[in-house]
């Protein structure tokens, strides 16, 4: 067979004329594109709200439905658990650096917090890629599994997917911290500042129990507004960590289909990641309300 | 402003902040008088070579100038930086003007448009579009500023609904001057100092997004030499030839510390409450 | 098991008796592989292979990807095969015969190959194979190869007759494509729906080595040896192929030993692997792989219509330095499409050696004799410049433009780079011929039949003739090569065409490259030869001590 190749490093699929041209027009049938402006849009938005989002252009055709569903839990379990982890590692960091203002551990801190934001976490993968999967050999630097998963014990297999999520997980939520953690420290800043946690104070009782109790409390209730806004910041640090590390979640399905050029994935792909973000995003505002119930929700501006 | 000047200076990590980007500046200006070599010439008997001092920061694979293909993607970089941030504080002005303004329904769908455009997550969202534009350098600037006006919108909005029942407002209203004109005229001047330092960290976000396109291969393309090209060609060969991986990446981290740190540094010296409501996350948003 | 056997899913006559050429120095460092054949293989181990995208299609009969043919060409068989000698041998078919007129091919297939459902494979599988691929609905790639198949008819369920319209030298090669399930695929081929088939998706049956087990999407693909395959239960017991989309990852996990086998560029094989360690874990294998690398021109554009500025072009790029430069030594410089060492290559047919003089001296002829402010040649008020495409994701030929750019801006002439992903290049350029100049590749197959590449006939959008390239007398080498069904009868048209394209330089050709495969040392029975390496797959194996994966 005569071929136009790509070139190895690449051998995209697609890439041959009949499949092309078959998808060309199932694109036009698909999204209706001999029907007049509002029929189509109104067709699309159906389909979207039904989440039909038709069939994959690449040679296997699956609908776009399925080949999300079995990329979104891996993607949702690594931004739990490096939602997780910001919130565990951040809020005492941030707490620390607020009741100690202007010491060395709240210098240290915010050295760490500027150089998180401003690492590129793609340089960051890579350094740390080389460092524990290549030299030290510590860990395993690509994919979710080790290649003979099935045949090994239980908890072997417990431990093996643990140790491929840890370097990506050190990257994506090394810049995360850095945000989290400084903005710990402001919430915190402001709520000790307030009247009634001073006349706590001044009426002699226990600083842990001002801090752990009352301080607290109050500067944990807009966390939670910014965890939700994060959340889409956190996602999208996804497309560059799976992409690295050969993760087959939704960010690498993404790129690849990108590369592509198969819309209909990229198309279902963002629809759904949005309404994820969406959904998480309303999780946070009726927490928040929980939290605090002088705050209706709705009336809330995002801000 | 002589207030403003001497906080900022008292701020120390602020003031190197801004020296650093105010030599970056003149280094990508600078760039083709500074280059030692011609960045595109490939030299393929010096390919990969170490730190040398012909090359002071090596060669890649095929032997240009590391250095000098680094000075001018530091070009590619503020350019990228500048013109998207430009557009998208040109666009969050805009919205942000008209909806603090004239309120109602005005207000209410450019706000429901920026929650929209919130839930986004925006790195798969400036894929999507891609997908469907031809790459080139100002396809990238344009993405990156049409993604990024939301945080811009707000602020505006914010400082307008604020100042919008000051007196000097109300005044020029009640002398039947047009809003096009109170708006300009008195209302925004207002509000450029959060609007600046919304510019300033929006900045090494926008250098940040840059480079991970690149990197992925989906951003500036050839001819131009990008510090994400440079660390996405050099990847191939990392360990072989640190050199090409390391100094592109360190370039990046630095630019985007100093854009952050001299963005925090305006915003205390301008006003300190504003540590609440800008940039919180200036650094990262994908 | 990407290379050869899968480029080579077509094309080579009958007759060949193989040709040596280089390929028999294919070893360069295999410091553990058994001196002899001694040694007797032993069953068992896991083979963990790397692919660089996962694969799109478990019929591999319907995409193109270097992935699915991978996984495919393992569960999967042909009715024929390419020995070590690029000669075909029989595969499902036990021999085969032409009629005199080489208008009819009939085969004897083999008997007792069950499907590894259980079902029995018999000739109607093959008729059914060959409906699927031109049914107009199937989107397959490989309709060409059967546009001159009159008819196929099965004669009883051990034979199958082949009725040509006219003869055609590929005609037993191109039976190297996969035959297809019958009893599980038919009612999807009937519908036009072969591609929802759930045999496409993760139940594929085949006739071939291995059977499939399972798979992750986008993380990998588990085969089992089949102990039924007709050539005896292969040694390795497992293969695991894991979906790692970046060479330079799949470098460092062959470091980490976390893959057995993978394809390295050139830097990584050149420069990256010369240390002890290294190589007492992998062995290192290069052969001259069946692609090449040019620099094509659209043709409709009347400065590249002109030959003398291709062949000004020629001259002015030092393709010594770029494949040099490029691959670091590790390629052929091409004179014409076929690759140096097989039966179709000649090497008296016209050179261009690096020229600068020559080659200004050629554009002048052809009117570029000024020169603007910018050193660059103009022609009636118009500078000289251009762009040439070419695809995202191929370092290698991101660095052939940027050399070529540099090159020929000393000839006073400016290109200008634009890098593509591979599926819009394809669709918005390529296709639609809007490009002014390429950097790009072809994967030619073992057959020198390139009618679909240079025919006149062959520039409507959807083919492959996107250049524009058209030459009477081109066009009569193709046509009587294509026709002619002895080999000694087709090697003067193709020695005809190759004078007639080295003198035209419809494209200017670069280089060919070479295949760099590394596999694991602990694997034995690997014998390269000019079919490359894993023409033999099911013979390789670990013995007992150094067998790693045993469990399961």
């Amino acid at each position: 067979m005569i071929h136009l190749a790509p070139g190895d490093p690449t051998e995209l699929a697609g890439a041959d004329d009949p499949v092309l041209q078959q998808s060309v027009e199932q694109m036009r049938k698909l999204y209706g594109l001999d029907q007049p402006l509002h029929v189509q849009y109104l067709s699309w938005l159906k389909r979207v709200v039904l989440l039909d989002f038709g069939r994959s252009f690449q040679p296997d055709g699956r609908p776009v439905l399925d080949k999300i569903r079995e990329r979104l839990p891996v993607t949702l379990l690594l931004n739990l658990i490096e939602m997780l982890i910001i919130l565990v590692i951040a809020i005492p960091i941030g707490v620390r650096s607020a009741t100690h203002q202007y010491s060395t551990f709240d210098k240290v801190t915010t050295l760490f917090v500027f150089v998180g934001f401003a690492t590129p976490d793609f340089w960051l993968a890579i350094l740390l890629q080389i460092l524990f999967g290549v030299h030290l050999g510590w860990l395993p630097m690509s994919q979710l599994r080790h290649p003979m998963w099935e045949y090994l014990p239980f908890w072997r297999q417990q431990w093996d997917f643990a140790s491929h999520l840890i370097l990506p997980i050190a990257v994506a939520t090394f810049g995360g911290l850095a945000g989290f953690s400084r903005y710990m420290r402001q919430s915190m800043l402001e709520v000790i500042r307030q009247d009634y946690i001073q006349s706590a104070r001044a009426k002699g009782l226990d600083e842990r129990k001002v801090i752990g109790k009352h301080a607290l409390r109050n500067a944990l209730m807009p966390i939670v507004t910014i965890l939700g806004l994060s959340l889409p910041g956190l996602i999208g640090g996804s497309v560059i960590v799976e992409t690295i590390f050969a993760i087959p979640g939704m960010g690498l399905l993404m790129v690849q289909s990108v590369f592509a050029r198969d819309y209909p994935v990229i198309m279902g792909n963002l629809v759904i990641v949005s309404t994820l973000t969406l959904v998480a995003n309303l999780i946070a505002d009726l927490t928040y309300s929980l939290v605090d119930p002088r705050i209706r929700v709705g009336r809330r501006g995002r801000r | 402003m002589h207030a403003f000047w001497r906080a900022f200076v008292r701020n120390k990590l602020a003031l190197i902040g801004g020296l650093i980007v105010a030599c970056l500046v003149v280094l990508a200006a600078m760039a083709p008088v500074l280059a030692p070599w011609d960045p595109n010439r490939p030299d393929i008997k010096r390919i990969l070579e170490p730190p040398s001092k012909q090359h002071w920061l090596g060669t890649d694979q095929i032997g240009r100038d590391v250095l000098s293909r680094m000075l001018y993607g530091s070009r590619v970089s503020l350019a990228v930086g500048f013109v998207s941030v430009g557009i998208a504080t040109a666009i969050g002005i805009l919205l942000g003007a008209a909806a603090g303004y004239h309120g109602g329904l005005v207000d209410g769908s450019v706000m429901r448009l920026v929650d929209l455009m919130l839930v986004f997550p925006r790195f798969f969202l400036l894929l999507a579009v891609l997908a469907f534009l031809t790459p080139s350098i100002w396809t990238i600037m344009a993405v990156i500023g049409l993604t990024g006006w939301m945080g811009v919108a707000r602020l505006v909005r914010a400082e307008f609904l604020a100042l919008k029942e000051r007196e000097f407002v109300l005044w020029s209203q009640s002398i039947g001057a047009s809003a096009t004109r109170i708006i300009w005229r008195h209302i925004l001047p207002n509000a450029m100092g959060p609007v600046l330092v919304a510019m300033t960290l929006g900045i090494p976000a926008a250098i940040l997004t840059e480079s991970g396109l690149s990197f992925l291969g989906l951003g500036v393309r050839p001819p131009y030499a990008t510090w994400g090209n440079i660390l996405n060609e050099g990847r191939d060969a990392i360990e072989l030839a640190w050199w090409q991986s390391l100094y592109p990446g360190l370039a990046i981290l630095i630019t985007v510390l100093s854009y952050n740190l001299l963005g925090e540094g305006i915003r205390d010296a301008l006003d300190p409450r504003l540590r609440q409501s800008v940039g919180r996350f200036g650094g990262r948003r994908r | 098991m990407k290379t050869a056997r899968l480029v080579a899913v077509a094309g080579i006559v009958a007759l060949v008796t193989g040709c040596a050429g280089d390929g028999d120095r294919a070893v360069e460092s295999a410091p553990m592989l058994p001196s002899s054949a001694s040694e007797a293989p032993a069953y068992g181990d896991t083979y963990i292979d790397s692919l660089l995208g996962d694969i799109s299609s478990l019929i591999p009969t319907i995409t193109s990807d270097g992935s699915s043919h991978a996984v495919g060409g393992l569960i999967y068989s042909g009715l024929v095969r390419y020995d070590k000698n690029l000669a075909p041998e029989g595969d499902l078919a036990e021999s085969w015969q032409f009629s005199t007129d080489c208008r009819r091919l009939t085969f004897r297939l083999r008997q007792g190959v069950r499907w590894h459902d259980g079902q029995p494979f018999t000739a109607d599988d093959v008729v059914f194979t060959w409906q699927a691929i031109v049914d107009p609905r199937t989107p397959s790639p490989y309709k060409a190869d059967y546009i001159d198949v009159e008819k196929v008819e099965a004669d009883g369920p051990q034979t199958v007759h082949v009725y040509y319209r006219q003869p055609y030298a590929k005609a037993l090669t191109s039976w190297s494509t996969w035959i297809l399930p019958r009893h599980l695929l038919e009612p999807y081929v009937r519908e036009g729906r072969i591609r929802e088939a759930p045999q496409n998706w993760n139940a594929p049956v085949g006739t071939g080595p291995y059977r499939f087990v399972s798979r992750r999407a986008g993380e990998r693909i588990v085969l089992v040896a089949n102990p039924d395959y007709w050539e005896g239960r292969p040694n390795l017991s497992r293969v695991v192929y894991r979906v790692i989309p970046s060479q330079a990852t799949t470098f460092l996990e062959l470091k980490a030993k976390g893959v057995d086998s993978a394809a390295l560029t050139a830097l990584q094989y050149k420069r990256q692997t010369d240390y002890p360690a290294f190589a007492r874990a992998y062995a290192k294998f290069h052969y001259p792989s069946n692609a090449y690398t040019y620099f094509g021109f659209n043709l409709r554009d009347p400065r590249f219509a002109d030959r003398r500025v291709r062949q000004a072009f020629a001259h002015a790029i030092n393709k010594r330095e770029l494949i040099d430069g490029v691959i670091l030594g590790l390629g052929k410089e091409a004179t014409g499409p076929y690759k140096p060492g097989t039966w179709a290559y000649t090497d008296h047919v016209k050179t261009y050696p690096y020229d600068m003089e020559r080659a200004r001296q050629l554009l002048a002829e052809a009117g570029w004799t000024e020169r603007n402010a910018d050193g660059l040649l103009v022609k009636d008020g118009r500078p000289f410049t251009f762009e040439v495409l070419t695809n995202q994701g191929n370092d290698e030929r991101k660095k052939v433009a940027e050399i070529i750019q540099s090159q020929l801006r000393e000839l006073g002439i400016g290109v200008e780079i634009r890098i593509i992903e591979w599926a819009a290049l394809l669709k918005e350029h390529i296709r639609k011929r809007r490009f002014e100049a390429i950097v790009l590749g072809w994967g030619t197959g073992i057959d020198p039949d390139q009618f679909v590449i240079w025919h006149s006939s062959q520039t409507a959008p959807e083919q492959m003739n996107h250049i524009g390239y058209a030459n009477p007398a081109a066009d009569r080498a193709l046509e009587a090569g294509r026709m002619a069904c002895v080999q000694a009868e087709r090697v003067q048209y193709y020695h005809r065409l190759q004078e007639i394209l080295a003198e035209d330089q419809p494209i200017v050709f670069l280089y060919f490259r070479e295949a760099l495969p590394v596999v694991s040392s602990r694997i034995h029975g690997i014998d390269p030869g000019p079919n490359g390496i894993s023409f033999n797959f099911t013979k390789w194996f670990v013995p007992r001590q150094l067998q790693r994966y045993t469990a399961g």
